[in-house]
């Protein structure tokens, strides 16, 4: 099926095409001049300069993972950022927390913690699935290596991006 | 038992407004189901008893509608008119009746659903992200189309204890337990072995094993199968994997001659568990925990990487043709009757057929193999602890396991045997010293662990494991069960049936085997038991091939057979850390 588009009907003054050049040339002439007075910067000399202070509140970096206030690794193994992590870049073995420990009541903990940042591709699912608020995405974006070992984020180098995090829900505490 | 089928009488079942056909002696849960309506339940399990306590089940129910003269009133379908009951029914605990009518789906029972759900969900932790259970659990399921996403229950929950060693393989969270006693009535009615029971009241209830006794039997671990929820966890799996990331590949157990049906869940090419699937015909719903755990030697250290083979004082590694061409000469370089072939009982149908035709190929006299017992047991584990003896029966390696291989022994110590070919098996078990194998101008072993033995052979070409291969056996009742592939094999290990073939093909030239299908159709086509049937062909469930004769198995003397295994698999219990 095809459908007709009608063209358009243009006046005097589009057909001629004067008014339009010249107001084009006017907007073109008023960039030249803030350039020439140097009133707009059109590029960051980066890595000497950086946005890091103006980045916005949703910004999607590098996943890391978070300790609360307790000092515990919030994250208990769950698999279930493995399990929806669209490129699997990560990779979890678990572990039981030993009786004697302090926190051996939530009983299982990532033995090892993966992320391969060259497989990431920060969408947040793993943010989105986790029943724990154990990982975030942070504002980290200069992630870099000689080698693919190097690209790796293991779980100190996770834990060490995430920090602490402050306001999430305590379950487990609200336990025996 | 097709007279008995025919005798019962057949009754007419109302469900959802659908009347169907059902013998007497139906339940009404398992009627629902054979009508296509799935009955939610936690306490029903179709093996054991129904006591009928978790209500989950429960679905309105009527009976005909009697007349004046005590006969059915019928109605203008002609079929009964029914009496509904003003008040729910569960279904696990009733047979069916002529002229019931069911409804699984009323508002009544939906709303009887979501009160059940409510009540088992007000002192559940909801721990599901270290919970093993969680994605396999019924609690989770029904949950999700019965249960309420916030709670309404503002009192503390019942704190019960977590983490109980039940026993060397069985961990207990009473936390978790929604007191379905499925585990109870299975030791009492399966393994006869009545070590679990509910103590104290109301909602502080909790599951415990007996004092002073532990949940140790070897089945076990089966209570972790038919838990609903995570109250019973195997310890063995305890936070290994997520289920859900499990491949689960159909197979049987190959530690004793029964063939248990078994799922093998993988990933990644390692095993995590197997599982026990229902085949009515051998294993019901059930295996014993030594056959479950018993995989672990599959990832062992010692597997066999590579042949190799000895050049001057040491073994060298070599690539394949190599290693096949200098077994195939030093099996050519001696007469038949200096070649003796020892074989195993573990082996697939197909190989121990090769293993047949590369005898007849040498003119080989020496053939046996290895018979393995152990303790058995009335429910499932058999004395023989060979899964396939009836295959080496029947494709003519030995009339009776063990029978000429006390001759062959002797032979090796006198000398008249020049070369022995093992598969399998350890030749040190057999009473052969070190110092024999080595005066031996040639032993060739294919083996899956390295040992003693394969460290002084001429040559070693490292196998498949049961779980790594396809192929088929014959259990202790007779029955063709198929083994499918779950993980790949290490490293550069190779198929059994593989290696045979090229051995045979060194020996005697081709023979026009490229796959094991075709193994399978040329053993079919010489074994009148086969005959017609292919690896595809014996489905998931086998099929029946052999009667056996019921001679009574040899006595069991521990002594005269070490059964590696049997230490092996000590299941890894918290009891070791």
């Amino acid at each position: 099926m095809s459908v007709c588009v009608s063209r358009p009907k243009l006046n005097w003054r589009e057909r001629i095409y004067l008014p339009a050049i010249v107001g084009g040339m006017a907007i073109t002439i008023k960039h030249l001049k803030n350039m020439l007075l140097g009133r707009t910067k059109v590029t960051i000399q980066y890595p000497e300069q950086t946005l890091d202070s103006e980045m916005p509140e949703h910004y999607r970096g590098a996943p890391a993972l978070v300790r609360d206030t307790d000092g515990r690794v919030r994250c208990v193994a769950c698999q279930l950022c493995e399990f929806i992590c669209p490129p699997r870049a990560i990779k979890i073995v678990a572990g039981e927390i030993p009786p004697t420990d302090r926190f051996a009541k939530v009983e299982k903990y990532p033995a090892e913690f993966d992320i391969d940042m060259i497989r990431c591709i920060f969408c947040g699912m793993c943010e989105e699935v986790c029943p724990e608020q154990a990982i975030y995405l942070r504002k980290d974006y200069a992630i870099t290596g000689f080698t693919r070992e190097e690209m790796v984020h293991h779980k100190d180098k996770l834990l060490e991006i995430g920090g602490v995090m402050h306001g999430v829900i305590l379950k487990w505490n609200e336990k025996k | 038992m097709n007279e008995q089928l025919i005798n019962v009488p057949m009754f007419n079942v109302q469900i959802d407004g659908v009347w169907h056909r059902f013998p007497r002696g139906t339940r009404v849960i398992e009627a629902c189901a054979q009508a296509g309506t799935f009955v939610p339940r936690y306490c029903y399990h179709k093996k054991l008893s129904s006591p009928g306590n978790c209500r989950m089940c429960l679905i309105e129910m009527g009976m005909a509608r009697l007349g004046p003269d005590r006969k059915p009133e019928l109605g203008v379908d002609g079929m009964p008119v029914i009496n509904w009951m003003p008040r729910p029914q569960i279904s696990c605990a009733q047979d069916v009746t002529d002229g019931m009518g069911v409804r699984t789906n009323s508002p009544l029972v939906e709303e009887c659903r979501r009160g059940v759900m409510e009540f088992l969900l007000i002192n559940h932790p909801l721990d599901c992200p270290i919970c093993d259970q969680a994605g396999e659990c019924e609690l989770q399921e029904f949950s999700v189309e019965y249960g309420s996403a916030s709670s309404r229950f503002l009192e503390n929950k019942v704190k019960k204890p977590k983490n109980v060693e039940l026993g060397p393989r069985v961990t207990l969270d009473d936390e978790r337990c929604i007191l379905c006693s499925r585990c109870i009535r299975f030791c009492q009615e399966i393994a006869k072995d009545d070590v679990l029971g509910f103590v104290d009241r109301g909602s502080h209830t909790v599951l415990t094993a007996h004092p002073g006794k532990r949940l140790e039997n070897n089945y076990s671990l089966n209570t972790v199968d038919i838990c609903p929820v995570g109250a019973l966890t195997s310890s063995d799996f305890r936070f290994k994997m997520r289920v859900w990331f499990l491949k689960e590949t159909k197979s049987f157990c190959t530690s004793c001659a029964t063939g248990c049906n078994t799922l093998i869940g993988t990933r990644e090419d390692v095993i995590y568990r197997q599982t026990p699937r229902e085949n009515d015909a051998v294993n019901s719903s059930w295996m014993c925990d030594y056959g479950r755990l018993n995989f672990g030697y599959i990832e062992s250290e010692r597997r066999l990487l590579e042949p190799r083979i000895l050049s001057g004082e040491k073994l060298v590694p070599v690539d394949w043709p190599t290693a096949m061409a200098q077994a195939a000469a030093q099996l050519k370089h001696c007469q038949g009757l200096e070649v003796a072939i020892i074989a195993s009982g573990r082996m697939t149908n197909e190989e121990l057929w090769l293993t047949a035709q590369l005898a007849k190929t040498l003119g080989v006299g020496w053939i046996d193999i290895v018979p393995r017992f152990g303790p058995g047991d009335d429910i499932l584990l058999s004395e023989d602890r060979n899964p396939n003896s009836n295959g080496t029966r029947l494709l003519g390696i030995t009339a009776e396991p063990g029978a000429q291989l006390p001759a062959i022994v002797e032979a090796v110590k006198s000398g008249a045997v020049r070369a022995l070919l093992v598969l399998g098996e350890d030749p040190t078990k057999l009473g052969l010293s070190l110092e024999q194998l080595k005066e031996l101008p040639s032993l060739i072993m294919m083996d899956i662990l390295s040992s003693v033995a394969t460290e002084n052979a001429t040559v070693v070409l490292p196998s498949f494991a049961f779980a790594e291969k396809r192929g088929s056996m014959i259990n202790g009742e007779g029955r063709l069960q198929r083994l499918n592939r779950a993980v790949r094999a290490p490293g550069q290990a190779r198929d059994d049936w593989e290696i045979l073939r090229d051995l045979i093909q060194a020996c005697a030239g081709t023979n026009g085997i490229g796959s094991v299908e075709d193994v399978f159709r040329q053993m079919s086509e010489t074994v009148p038991h086969l005959a017609g049937l292919s690896l595809s062909k014996i489905g998931d469930l086998g099929v029946h091939v052999m009667e056996v004769n019921e001679s009574p198995a040899p006595p069991y003397t521990p002594a005269s057979h070490d059964i590696e295994e049997e230490m092996e698999h000590q299941p890894p219990g918290r009891t070791s850390k």
